[in-house]
């Protein structure tokens, strides 16, 4: 049975990962080649990078990160973050990312999609999609949540779909941070009406919300950031729970 | 020392990254000279089956390709290669195994890539599976597989209905998963192919 997957979530800014991090002893809690090492280990299914460096010096540190990573990591890794054109994700995926993540650039270009899908394949290609309901509509959102569009969400999400898109990772504005949990019901309206993978990601805090995202939304996969940077939630506790919930979990 | 079949079909960082990680030399393979340097080779490829088999051809390889005697492993759509013919471009292939690459899309109601970490059975005792358990998981990513053969299926998976997670047929053998992105399963997957012994 194809297993349910568990992605944890590094920003990084000029090659280092930019929240603490304190759930074992790494020897620098800064260095994400360390840190997603330490994930694979645990048993984590995959990892995305979110690149929050705005330096074009800081990008080239990405990317020798991105081949440190490839190199000493043995499951597959999303970048995401500035990628705006087709020679990005070249650059990434010469340097051994697995996948992309295309955001704000995708909305602003969505003819992006496309390209990128013809040049490398859907399955390289995930669009990323921040959501935020307003007045019982869901609007896409821009450069992490702070501009809205008046595009719904829906529409959008399946538009990159059809443009090509392989996964999409939807993230829920109004359930990221708080810890309250995955916003089920919408992941579920979302994931019963397109046919490529989805990942919930925004608002995990224990591991019932991971009991519940898979139960209720049926998703492929969720996605978490801090849970895990903190060590609130370990992979391989995380892991058995699921299992013992009927989850199919690797 | 493996060779790299290296014509142009997708990125192999990945894959070298793991060999160098698991410890296997290599080096990559232009003309059909340089195939006799190696005991072993590797058949990389990501991409459209079709496009892949243009290039393929015009490496001019695939005569040389077809008559090697030394252990050959496919990987992923270089799997795929090995077959008679694929949807995906429908196009006719190296016709080293009788069997079809078919689109999961008209097919199965999941969702296509099959994407994610599948559990495989492993159908006889086959060398490339040696130390691995039956149903251990493997990273796949792929909208086209090959049919379940009971003959040549090596490793069965399954995703709404059986496929060939691996093949093989004398000294040919192909993976549809990708054992550089599949943890310490596919690095022993790796290494069992760089001892494979033929009877």
């Amino acid at each position: 049975m194809l297993a349910k997957r568990i992605i944890p979530c590094l920003d990084v800014k000029d090659g280092r990962t930019v929240k603490g991090v304190n759930f074992v002893d790494l020897r620098d809690a800064g260095d994400p080649v360390e840190l997603a090492y330490e994930y694979s280990q645990q048993g984590a299914d995959e990892l995305v990078f979110l690149d929050i460096t705005a330096t074009h010096e800081g990008r080239k540190t990405t990317i020798d990160l991105v081949k440190a990573v490839a190199r000493q990591v043995n499951i597959p890794f999303t970048i995401g973050g500035g990628i705006n054109e087709i020679s990005d994700a070249d650059i990434l995926l010469n340097a051994g990312a697995d996948k992309i993540s295309i955001n704000s650039a995708a909305v602003r270009n969505p003819e992006l999609i496309n390209q990128m899908a013809a040049a490398f394949g859907a399955q390289f290609v995930v669009v990323a999609v921040d959501t935020r309901s307003i007045e019982g509509e869901d609007f896409v959102h821009l450069s992490g949540g702070r501009i809205k569009t008046e595009i719904n969400t829906l529409d959008w999400i399946r538009e990159a779909q059809e443009r090509g898109a392989g996964e999409i990772l939807l993230t829920s504005m109004d359930h990221d941070g708080t810890k309250n949990g995955f916003d089920n019901k919408f992941l579920k309206a979302i994931n019963d009406r397109i046919h490529i993978p989805l990942i919930a990601s925004g608002g995990a805090g224990n591991q019932q919300h991971f009991i519940d995202v898979f139960q209720q939304a049926n998703v492929d996969a969720a996605l978490a950031a801090s849970v895990f940077h903190y060590g609130e939630i370990l992979i391989p506790d995380l892991k058995q729970t699921l299992h013992q919930h009927g989850i199919v979990v690797r | 020392m493996i060779g790299i079949i290296n014509y142009g079909a997708g990125n192999i960082f990945s894959l070298t990254a793991a060999l160098d990680r698991v410890g296997l030399t290599y080096g990559m393979i232009n003309t059909a000279e340089e195939m006799d340097l190696y005991d072993r080779i590797i058949i990389p490829g990501v991409g459209h089956a079709g496009a892949a088999m243009n290039k393929l051809r015009e490496s001019g390889l695939v005569p040389y390709i077809k008559a090697l005697r030394k252990p050959v492993l496919g990987i992923c759509v270089g799997m795929q290669l090995l077959t008679d013919y694929s949807e995906e471009g429908d196009a006719d292939l190296l016709k080293l195994f009788p069997l079809k690459t078919l689109h999961f899309e008209t097919r199965v109601a999941g969702k296509v890539p099959h994407m994610g970490w599948n559990s495989v059975s492993v159908q006889a005792n086959n060398p490339l599976f040696a130390n691995i358990a039956d149903q251990t998981y493997f990273y796949f990513v792929h909208s086209y597989y090959i049919e379940y053969d009971t003959i040549f299926t090596a490793a069965k998976c399954d995703y709404g209905l059986p496929f060939s997670a691996a093949i093989s047929k004398d000294n040919f053998f192909g993976v549809q998963f990708h054992p550089e992105k599949s943890g310490k399963a596919g690095e022993q997957l790796l290494l069992n192919f760089s001892t494979i012994q033929l009877d």
